[in-house]
């Protein structure tokens, strides 16, 4: 395993995923995993944004850049480190960024406003809290089968202590009309041309009034990074990152559903396949609905798929559970590829929408080659299928979690 | 390509010297599909979709940037760009 200060020296050609090179041509390329696209190989690189580290760089314009693991095997994920996601390549000038506007109104508000960055932070109560922005495409490049988009592997996710004004307290200070139905959430960034549609998103009115929903300014004790929507965007934990707006600058409250591709078309589960629970249910149809809370999930941090340890000696397996808020209450472990599991042992809660670390002990593993299997389940009743659910945008890949490794 | 094309690749399209790095196999087609495709997006996105996508979902990718994105392309071109693309790009 890495230590957090081999990644930091770590640049492009790096050997970040190490134990990936036994694997194929893929593993030619520093963190990525053998059953993504072949593709990818060729064009994924690690490469360092302006104020980030070196992530892996998975399409240059719009940037789409996802968190190498090794910054994952942590409860909080560094604001240098967090991953990077732009639909439209559109990308705001860092120079209006310094005149930002929160503009606020709509035909479902009492009235209109317009708030400075500094209004923000000093008329509404200042809250925090540590969530996970997670991509609902997290995993897609590992779909079988493959279907098209951005090909993520595992690192399209992070937490981090987000601190902000609630969105209940900013919209019911503008006064909320009956008649409201959602909030439509516009961000800085554009598209390239005039007639693709903006990354325009809404929000059920009643999850904009959750007490948990953030207008954030500060990631872990920081500004927001520019490549994560300084110098405020939406948090809405539990949720997928598609209503996280960066970057927001218009918040408006409609008496009608909001009705553009980024709704009707993209972003959208097929009706019954995965467990919603909240759910965004104007905006259903009778065969497709859009994807909402994020369901229960794991990540193997330590060991790595492919790699060789010593047997004999006791092996620590270990990682990160989540799921959309609901709480985890067991991970369980096989060494022996599911013939046998284990409860691992469940590090400290802090807090329903944070990373849940896990971790157990093997005392002395025999030689020979074995499948590491986990599964997460949460307080919903709800656990990991053992194949990703097939659908067509590759959303909510929560399969059971495999690492192969060989003991010598 | 069209004088609006040719002013957005001009003014709009500053590539990064590492976007530049990218590039995509040398067979029929290729030109179109750099002249159009990264007058919004990096070609990266065509390599790692590859090599899956059958001819018809390509079909429907082209489609989906005309029609969803508003991408300028008339039909003579989107066939060759998903001619060129099943064939080079195509699984």
């Amino acid at each position: 395993m890495l230590s957090r200060r081999d990644v930091l020296k770590s640049t492009a050609g790096a050997a970040l995923g190490a134990p990936m090179l036994v694997r194929g041509a893929l593993g030619a390329v520093p963190g990525l995993r053998a059953d993504l696209p072949a593709g990818l190989g060729d064009v994924a690189v690690l490469e360092a944004l302006p104020g980030k580290r070196p992530l892996l760089k998975l399409s240059y314009r719009p940037p789409n850049y996802e968190t190498p693991k090794a910054y994952l095997d942590a409860p909080i994920t560094p604001n240098d480190a967090f991953f990077v996601r732009y639909h439209l390549a559109g990308l705001p000038e860092k120079a209006a960024l310094e005149t930002w506007r929160l503009k606020l109104g709509g035909p479902g508000a009492e009235g209109e406003r317009e708030l400075t960055l500094d209004q923000l932070k000093t008329e509404f109560e200042p809250v925090e809290l540590t969530a996970i922005c997670q991509c609902s495409g997290n995993r897609r490049g590992l779909a079988a089968p493959h279907v098209p988009g951005v090909q993520w592997g595992d690192g399209a996710m992070g937490a981090a202590r987000w601190k902000g004004a609630r969105l209940k307290d900013v919209l019911t200070r503008l006064g909320i009309k009956k008649e409201a139905v959602e909030l439509v959430m516009s961000g800085a960034d554009a598209p390239v041309i005039e007639q693709t549609p903006k990354f325009v998103k809404s929000l059920p009115l009643w999850k904009a009034l959750d007490e948990n929903a953030l207008i954030a300014y500060g990631m872990n004790g920081e500004p927001l990074p520019y490549y994560n929507g300084y110098p405020a965007r939406i948090v809405i934990p539990g949720w997928t990152g598609t209503y996280w707006i960066k970057h927001v600058t218009e918040l408006q409250l409609v008496t009608a559903p909001l009705d553009n591709f980024w709704m009707k078309t993209a972003y959208r589960l097929p009706q019954g396949k995965f467990p919603q629970i909240e759910r965004f249910t104007g905006q259903e149809n009778a065969q497709t609905m859009p994807i909402t809370e994020m369901v229960v999930n794991s990540l193997i941090t330590f060991p790595e798929d492919g790699q060789a340890l010593p047997a004999g000696k006791p092996l620590e397996i270990r990682g990160l559970a989540w799921d959309g808020g609901y709480g985890i209450t067991g991970v369980a472990v096989s060494a022996d590829g599911g013939a046998s599991w284990v409860p691992a042992v469940l590090g400290e809660d802090t807090g329903r929408f944070a990373f849940r670390r896990w971790s157990l002990t093997l005392p002395a593993p025999k030689a020979g080659k074995a499948m590491i299997l986990v599964k997460a389940t949460n307080r919903a009743g709800e656990s990991q299928p053992d194949e990703p659910i097939v659908n067509p945008g590759g959303y909510h890949n929560n399969a059971v979690q495999r690492a192969a490794i060989t003991l010598a | 390509m069209s004088k609006f094309l040719a002013l957005l690749l001009l003014t709009a399209v500053p590539a990064a010297a590492a976007e530049s790095d990218v590039t995509l196999k040398a067979a029929p087609g290729h030109d179109l599909v750099e002249t159009n495709c990264q007058v919004c997006h990096s070609l990266d996105y065509i390599p790692m979709n590859s090599p899956f996508l059958p001819q018809k979902t390509w079909d429907a990718e082209v489609h989906k940037m005309i029609k969803a994105y508003g991408a300028p392309i008339d039909e003579k071109d989107a066939q060759a760009i998903i001619d060129y693309l099943s064939k080079n790009y195509g699984g």
